[in-house]
């Protein structure tokens, strides 16, 4: 909402400068956006009288002036113009002067003779005709019908020494979208008296109303009330001065007399107003009715607006004329030649108005302020206001008597004022007398104790909200600071959150960045990572009216999500990158309305690292996060892996992940060069599989003995498998087994390895000696060989 | 003998003086010290002195051992001193050459942001709670005071699910402001619940269909609006530092009543306008209020016996104003010469 400074001096007398006016309007509760000064383009133009004119004396068609300005001095200036007279009043751009699209104006010489600056025309000072219907078009702007002064800034004579104020309007305040409402916002903040106009109609105008017009309104559940009344042999013209002015300020062009009196109104009062001429309204019908069988109805703007059933329009006998509460219809559009008027002050329903213009792709400023659901009230003084400027334009003669059918009007709603109880929420201590005067201040009257909530002001409807009111007024910086009583309550994380910040911190530890990506990402996804069409990941959650494609249906894998992100930094010739994330997959369960969002942890990678790389991520975050002891099993079947480079994680006996190389054909699907690895963990199973809490157990009393072993076996035959075959067969003394050597080449027959192992022997009693230890090693050798046919190297 | 044994420790002496390796001291001691030394030699003679003489000498010449071998140990230390000092030298690196430990990983600037106020949070005995993104209209509208055809509900504003716009994609953290009271009932609460939010705005700079929001919601006996305001300020200080100036401004939210927006000074312009505040002198840090008696109703909870407030902050902006980052595309692109600035 847009409001000028000088029309709101119409109502309230403050001296504020702009920013003060701005500082205490939003502390009051109406923020502020901006103000403009609308005299800020247009500078150092001000009112000449031409003293003289000749011919210039090197060309056929300039002329030299000499033009009094104000200063002791006159000016000369050179112009091309020809309708300027001696003795005219003209604009004059001085030296170092500014006009309209920050065009700057200096002085110099035309063709050998100085020229001290430029006359202009309304164009160059950023007017059109609509603002000045009387101005010259195509020369300079005469001002000698503007009471214009000598040497007054142009500014004075535009009407544009003013300030405009964009507010940002609450949705609970709809009657602020009006220039009395922020009247009244300002009178109350300032507390500073409001001067409100109650209008006044002369009327006596030709005929009777009831006879040259009926309205009726079979859909009342979306008219709440309709207001209308007549105006009869209009004389179509441009508005007066002020009001052009008045309008320009408020962002809306001038068009012809009727028209501006209706925005007037609806930026006065926020009742949108719609004039219709009765020429075309067949029948002298007006029929408040929802489109029904009608398909079409072109606009005020000359486009064909597409109806449904459910629009609300204003229909004469036969058509409609106007989309409600939207935009009229060309069909009954005001001309030039328009003799009677029929004015429209009506309240519709703000949801249907709001569906309308949204379908239509058509947000008018009427519509806006219907969306609201505006005070229904509004529409007789509205429409009173209305034919009051008719005749104090003298544009017509206004009939005697109102339509008005009322099908839904609030009923009086009083409340009591309660002090105590707002004064225990504000935890303040305000007196009852100072809350009742905030509320007069507001125009809200107070009797016997109830609070008389005025029609406009259907927000207040509690203790609470009145609670507001006083605190507005009071001000929210003076309610005191204080730390919250009672019982204190334990803060912290949740088990899964402290899980997640070990996971990540160990993730980091070892070079993985964090990430954050989209949850709604593209079905193609799947495709990518060469997911089959049966899977369950194909089950995702569409959203029914998503941004676009890509982002049309809530992830089921995680996976899609890091090669995308991989991909962007691939694209972005970034040598190599190592990510995580931790975040939700959505997945649909059967029979329930809202999906299951379990955790992943995805760790993603290219240009650095191996498969080992990964999978010792893997294992640090498992051991960070304190999970059971992991077993790695190979994973072939996987399309979305490597099928000789992944590995489920399985911890006790659930599998909570996988890990390895990226298929190269999906990386292939995202346009990455080299080897891709991730890992995917299920983090709410992580959670089920953790390890009990960590105690402390003893140091090793005794030292322990460590013995070397390499066997050779088959080329197929696992690591993990001879460690575990090890550990089995190693008996209570073997501490641990740990893989340091895979050997294949010279002295060992293809097809086969050597694999060399540490192993760690310890008793808690006494320090080992040889005869503990050979046994074991008998024992594992003949396990191994028997098992998987390992021989001692 | 008397002065053998002098010239002999004076040449000796000097001798080590000379010294210039270990390995000259050993000759040095064999040739005086030695079974054939100069010393030894001397010593070989005393048989011929008199018995009074005797002791005498003998005393002389073992003082005169006793002096060389001192000498000659103190040598010893300061060859080996210097030549420690010299293979130290030796292995002289260039200090300025990087480090060779593994780089870290870099923590996400927007949950960097976000474990500030949590920390915060926490210290102020809030639970951290999470909760479902996608969600019942219900509780993302109905509950929290927003009726059937409010424009935040239109499909145009909103992601849905569901054709009868009954599941959709939560808008606001807000709902979690219903599920904590249905979760935990009784009051006291105080919870703190950030999370993914989505809204149907294209991608620029400053709008993300997905963004954060931080909610906060605290109910007990007796809370005031001046609690609201004191527990407020107590955040947006250990965020933005003791000295930083905060002001309250009504606004309206449809489930809070009183509501308002906190604003701090900018911290360029200390409330002069600037570009950075948009002229103003003030940026727009969150939103809050006292909780709406009808929302705490429909939470079966009294609103003659407990009051509470809520209060919302929009994670983006924060982090982008805490790192200056000025795109907000940046945030969701995740690239790593991005990330690692963090």
């Amino acid at each position: 909402m847009n409001l000028s400074r000088k029309w709101l001096g119409e109502f309230v007398d403050i001296s504020a400068t702009d920013r003060e006016y701005d500082e205490i309007m939003t502390i009051a509760g109406q923020k502020v956006e901006t103000t403009t000064r609308l005299d800020a383009e247009i500078r150092n133009v001000r009112v000449g009288r031409v003293l003289s004119i000749v011919r210039h004396e090197n060309s056929d068609h300039m002329w030299v002036c000499m033009l009094d300005v104000g200063e002791a001095e006159p000016v000369q200036i050179v112009t091309g113009a020809q309708n300027v007279r001696q003795g005219d009043l003209v604009p004059v751009a001085m030296h170092n002067s500014w006009l309209a699209g920050g065009k700057h104006i200096t002085k110099g010489k035309l063709r050998g003779v100085e020229s001290n600056g430029m006359l202009c025309s309304i164009q160059e000072l950023g007017l059109t005709p609509n603002d000045f219907p009387d101005a010259c078009t195509d020369g300079i702007w005469i001002l000698n019908d503007e009471g214009a002064q000598v040497g007054q800034d142009i500014n004075q004579v535009m009407g544009t020494d003013d300030s405009v104020v964009e507010f940002e309007i609450t949705n609970n305040r709809s009657d602020c979208y009006s220039l009395i409402g922020l009247a009244r916002e300002t009178a109350a903040a300032f507390n500073v008296p409001l001067r409100l106009h109650e209008p006044v109609v002369k009327g006596g105008g030709p005929g009777v109303l009831p006879e040259l017009l009926d309205v009726e309104t079979p859909a009342d559940d979306l008219c709440r009330r309709y207001t209308a009344r007549m105006v009869r042999n209009v004389k179509i013209a441009p508005s007066p001065k002020w009001m052009r002015q008045r309008l320009r300020a408020a962002g809306i062009r001038p068009i012809n007399n009727i028209v501006d009196i209706t925005n007037y109104v609806m930026v006065e009062y926020g009742q949108p107003m719609h004039a219709f001429d009765y020429r075309y309204v067949r029948g002298g019908k007006i029929i408040v009715r929802r489109a029904g069988e009608d398909k079409t109805l072109t606009t005020l703007d000359g486009t064909v607006r597409n109806l449904t059933p459910d629009m609300l329009v204003i229909a004469d006998e036969t058509k409609p004329v106007g989309l409600a509460g939207v935009m009229g219809g060309e069909n009954s559009e005001i001309k030039a030649d328009t003799a009677d008027v029929v004015f429209e002050s009506a309240n519709f329903d703000g949801t249907s108005i709001r569906k309308t213009a949204l379908a239509l792709g058509m947000r008018t400023d009427a519509s806006a302020k219907f969306e609201k659901n505006i005070d229904p009230m509004l529409t007789l003084p509205a429409v009173n206001r209305a034919c009051e400027l008719v005749e104090l334009l003298g544009a017509g003669e206004v009939v005697d008597g109102v339509i008005d059918i009322l099908n839904e009007i609030p009923e009086p709603f009083e409340l009591p004022l309660e002090p105590e109880k707002i004064n225990r929420l504000l935890g303040t201590d305000i007196p009852e007398a100072d809350m009742i005067d905030y509320l007069r201040r507001e125009q809200i009257e107070v009797r016997d104790g109830m609070i008389q909530v005025p029609s406009w002001r259907p927000d207040l409807r509690r203790m609470a909200d009145i609670a507001e009111e006083v605190a507005r007024f009071y001000g929210y910086n003076e309610i005191p600071t204080t730390l919250m009583r009672g019982l204190t309550t334990r803060g912290g994380y949740s088990e899964s959150q402290k899980l997640e910040a070990l996971a990540g911190n160990a993730a980091r530890a070892m070079g993985y960045s964090e990430i954050i990506t989209y949850s709604f990402v593209s079905p193609t996804g799947l495709d990518r990572i060469r997911v089959p069409a049966d899977d369950p990941r194909r089950n995702q959650i569409r959203i029914l009216n998503p941004l676009g494609e890509d982002t049309s249906v809530m992830r089921t894998a995680i996976l899609p999500s890091m090669l995308d992100i991989l991909a962007r930094n691939f694209a972005h010739h970034n040598k190599e990158a190592k990510l995580y994330e931790i975040g939700k997959i959505y997945l649909p369960v059967e029979g329930r309305e809202l999906p299951e969002e379990p955790k992943r942890l995805v760790l993603g990678s290219y240009g650095t690292g191996d498969f080992y790389a990964i999978k010792g991520a893997v294992e640090e975050i498992l051991t960070a996060v304190n999970a059971q002891k992991p077993v790695f099993e190979a994973v072939t079947d996987d399309p979305s892996y490597h099928p000789g480079r992944c590995a489920a994680v399985i911890i006790g006996g659930k599998r909570i992940g996988l890990v390895g190389q990226v298929h190269p054909l999906a990386a292939k699907n995202y346009e990455i060069d080299g080897d891709v690895y991730a890992a995917e963990l299920d983090f709410t199973e992580l959670m089920t599989v953790l390890a009990p809490e960590k105690t402390f157990k003893p140091l090793p009393k005794f030292p322990p003995t460590s013995r070397d072993l390499a066997v050779v076996c088959r080329e197929e035959i696992e690591a993990g498998r001879l460690e575990a075959c090890i550990t089995a067969a190693g008996g209570r003394l073997l501490r641990s087994v740990e893989l340091f050597d895979i050997y294949r080449g010279a002295g060992i027959l293809p097809g086969y390895k050597s694999a060399a192992f540490s192993l760690v022997f310890r008793a808690e009693d006494r320090t080992l000696t040889d005869g503990d230890i050979e046994p074991a090693m008998d024992q594992i050798l003949n396990a191994l060989e028997k098992e998987l046919g390992a021989v001692r190297r | 003998m008397k002065e053998q044994l002098e010239r002999i420790r004076a040449s000796a002496l000097e001798a080590l003086a000379q010294a210039k390796e270990t390995s000259d001291l050993e000759a040095l001691r064999v040739r005086i010290l030695g079974k054939k030394g100069e010393l030894t030699a001397v010593l070989k003679t005393m048989g011929k002195l008199s018995a009074e003489e005797r002791p005498v000498m003998g005393q002389m010449a073992n003082s005169v051992r006793a002096a060389i071998e001192e000498h000659l140990e103190q040598r010893r230390a300061e060859l080996a001193a210097a030549a420690l000092e010299a293979k130290l030298r030796a292995e002289r690196l260039d200090v300025t050459v990087p480090g060779t430990a593994p780089e870290l990983g870099h923590r996400h600037p927007m949950n960097i942001a976000l474990d500030e106020v949590k920390d915060i949070a926490v210290g102020m005995g809030f639970r951290i709670l999470e909760g479902p993104e996608v969600e019942l209209a219900e509780y993302n509208f109905t509950k929290l005071n927003t009726e059937e055809g409010h424009p935040a509900r239109d499909w145009s504003d909103t992601f849905y699910i569901r054709d009868d716009s009954s599941v959709l994609l939560r808008t606001q953290t807000s709902p979690m402001q219903i599920r904590a009271m249905e979760a935990i009932k009784t009051p006291p609460i105080r919870v703190l619940a950030p999370g993914r939010v989505f809204r149907k705005d294209e991608v620029d700079a400053t709008h993300s269909p997905m963004f954060h929001q931080i909610e906060g919601l605290v109910i007990d006996k007796g809370v005031t609006m001046a609690d609201l305001k004191g527990t407020l300020e107590t955040f947006v200080k250990g965020l933005y530092g003791e000295d930083c100036v905060v002001r309250f401004r009504p606004h309206h939210f449809p489930f809070t009543e009183p509501s308002c927006e906190l604003d701090v000074q900018c911290f360029k312009c200390h409330g002069e306008g600037c570009p950075t505040c948009k002229g103003e002198g003030w940026i727009e840090l969150l939103g809050a209020g006292m909780v709406h008696p009808k929302v705490l109703e429909t939470c079966g909870i009294d609103p003659e016996v407990y009051s509470g407030f809520a209060f919302g902050i929009g994670l983006e902006r924060m982090a982008m104003r805490r790192f200056q980052i000025s795109d907000l595309r940046l945030i969701f692109e995740n690239d790593v010469r991005f990330l690692a600035q963090f």
